[in-house]
């Protein structure tokens, strides 16, 4: 029991670049774990949710959002050298986020039309993952995160064991909830094949094809699903979009909707 | 064993069939329309059968159509099979707790609270359930998940009168009429001289069922009739699996260049395991919770295509998806009879008809047989 008390619970810290803050939100959303986990480790940094601003190092940092600006680029190194494990949570850290759109356009350009006072932006060129940058030790999957990942994350971490999160297909989760397949049984465009699981197959519960939230499944077969979404009607520009969303700059999908983008 | 009883009905006495046997404690399961296909659900009456539906099925689509007979069995299988209520798709094996430095398991899953009656169940069907019950029951390690589920269940049988373009279940030998044991099997007529089933039983437990219906003995040429209509959808039937042979010819063609072939099409989605009602395999996952101080086993669904399934130490084993097709394939059509004594598939065709990418097997090994032996050095 002493013993117990005397260890030091461990230290997360949330760090923030370039998203919208959605998926650290997710861990203050996780209403009936909170407690617990804020009774297992210490919140040492987590400026959405806590004035306390302790300094490093941390056992866990969980970064969300891309780097798009050079001070962001140092400050993950910075972040990395304080962090034992680093884990990036969401699409904008794990992929670039729906900003990478901007990688296959001029920046300058959007700069200059979109800000009055273009002198003030300084931006990079691309939004790009932090595993561009810096090593990463866990990648949470999402636009947003799934929360109950996230808490299993951290359990996971706390009891040294390996998080049951899956890096197969969306249609693992879609059948197992005993949704009806929406493109063999209404034709409409589905990402599920290729998208890694996690959300429990949302979209396809409420007749929606899959927008591919959690970006690449382990073994994504983008050419075949691309030669069926031509079979449903779909045109090389469609299908493109399709692939350019949340995770447009996860390099299979970037590649599949550049290769389609040209037919 | 009683004598078989073989008795004509009116289509009213259905709804009065699903309502005896909930009243005789089941939980009556049966085909129903939800989202455009044909699911298995609870009825609590024939409304909630699919009346007056049909369906349309090719590799890697399906449809529902308003059909022309106003029949109530009138459609093919869907997406689901029985394996979702025998071997659900996640189970919590059980739940533990810690308590002043004791670990206390919290029971096992328990039975369903009302033992299943399945109303539908097709040739095919029967089949995956022996298929099951020999892989699941029939040794010294039974699952008890499934026995619990499996023992008691009622299974009324529907033969099929009309086969979809997926089916193959004839040249597989199990249906489309019924071979395995149901308590009652029905069979759909609908002609010109009107709407009827044939109920045939053999058990008691069938026997005393139909007894409480209208019914009148069975004529020669109603039998006939049923014959007939059972025959042709043997007949309509466009796809065969050629099984002369298969175990060596898959085994022979480890290396066949059709492999490659598929593979550049396979998803590795796993939506043929998921919807195959004869595919077993689950992983276990533990959920220790935040606190560490209470803990659940999950049993879910798992599938050969999935990485981690091949998972030993220093990686997965199956990395390529040709390798993971050809697993799954050679399992089902081949190794499955050294292990079990009887090829792992029963022509239902749900894999061909939900592969989002439209993989037929028939086809796949229809190539393999028909191109030359390319060899069996690593078989």
């Amino acid at each position: 029991m002493n013993s117990e008390r005397k260890k030091k619970k461990p230290r997360v810290a949330v760090f923030k670049f370039a998203s919208c803050d959605g998926c650290q939100l997710s861990l203050l959303d996780a209403e009936d774990e909170l407690l617990a986990v804020a009774g297992a480790v210490e919140i040492a940094y987590f400026p959405e949710a806590s004035r306390a601003m302790l300094k490093g190092p941390y056992d866990i940092a969980l970064v969300e959002g891309s780097i798009t600006t050079h001070p962001d680029a140092e400050r993950i190194q910075q972040v990395r050298r304080q962090a034992r494990t680093l884990v990036t949570i969401g699409a904008c850290a794990t992929a670039g986020g729906i900003q990478a759109l901007r990688n296959w356009k001029d920046v300058a350009e959007f700069i200059r039309v979109v800000y009055p006072s273009p002198q003030f932006i300084s931006t990079l060129k691309l939004s790009t993952p932090i595993a561009e940058h810096v090593p990463v030790d866990f990648e949470l999957r999402g636009c947003p995160i799934n929360h109950y990942q996230l808490i299993e994350l951290i359990a996971a971490t706390l009891a040294g064991r390996k998080p049951n999160i899956p890096a197969y297909s969306v249609c693992l989760e879609c059948k197992r909830r005993g949704n009806v397949c929406v493109p063999v049984a209404h034709g409409t465009p589905c990402l599920g094949p290729v998208t890694q699981a996690g959300c429990g197959a949302i979209c396809p519960a409420y007749d929606r094809g899959c927008y591919g939230c959690y970006g690449p499944m382990e073994s994504p077969n983008t050419a075949s699903l691309t030669s069926q979404f031509r079979i449903l009607g779909q045109s090389g520009q469609e299908i493109s979009r399709a692939f350019r969303s949340f995770n447009a700059w996860a390099w299979q999908f970037r590649k599949a909707s550049e290769e389609c983008e040209r037919t | 064993m009683a004598e078989r009883l073989q008795a004509r009905l009116a289509p009213e006495e259905i709804d009065k069939l699903i309502r005896g046997l909930a009243r005789r404690g089941y939980q009556v399961l049966g085909p129903t329309v939800r989202d455009g296909a044909i699911v298995y659900d609870e009825v609590a009456g024939a409304q909630d059968l699919p009346r007056g539906w049909t369906d349309e099925q090719e590799a890697g689509r399906y449809r529902l159509k308003p059909g022309t007979d106003g029949a109530l069995f009138g459609c093919s299988v869907g997406p689901e099979s029985w394996k979702k209520y025998l071997h659900p798709a996640q189970v919590k094996l059980f739940e533990a707790d810690r308590q002043d430095g004791l670990f206390r398991i919290l029971g096992g899953p328990a039975p369903p609270a009302r033992p299943y009656a399945f109303l539908g169940v097709r040739a095919c069907e029967l089949a995956a359930i022996a298929v099951q019950d020999r892989v699941l029951l029939q040794d010294k390690y039974r699952d008890p998940v499934y026995g619990s589920r499996r023992d008691p269940a009622f299974l009324v049988a529907v033969q099929c009168t009309q086969a979809a373009a997926t089916c193959f279940c004839a040249s597989m030998g199990t249906g489309p009429q019924v071979r395995g044991a149901a308590d009652l099997t029905l069979t759909e007529i609908v002609n010109a001289e009107g709407h009827w089933f044939l109920a045939e039983a053999d058990g008691d437990r069938g026997q005393e069922v139909l007894a409480e219906l209208d019914r009148r003995p069975a004529t020669d040429e109603e039998l006939r009739l049923a014959r007939t209509a059972v025959e042709s959808a043997a007949a309509q039937q466009v796809r065969r699996m050629d099984t002369a042979g298969i175990r060596d010819l898959l085994y022979q063609n480890f290396e066949h260049p059709r492999w490659d072939e598929v593979a550049a099409r396979c998803l590795t989605c796993a939506n043929c395991t998921m919807v195959c009602p004869t595919c077993f395999c689950t992983t276990v996952e533990d959920d220790s919770g935040v606190t560490g101080d209470r803990a659940e086993r999950w049993r879910r669904w798992d599938s050969c295509f999935t990485m981690a399934f091949s998972y030993i130490h220093g990686g997965s084993v199956r990395t390529s998806s040709k390798a993971r097709y050809r697993q799954w394939l050679t399992h089902k059509l081949a190794s499955w009879i050294d292990q079990f004594g009887s090829s792992g598939c029963v022509g239902c065709g749900r894999c061909i008809a939900w592969c989002p990418a439209g993989i037929d097997l028939t086809e796949e090994v229809h190539a393999i047989r028909g191109a030359v032996n390319h060899g069996n050095t690593d078989a």
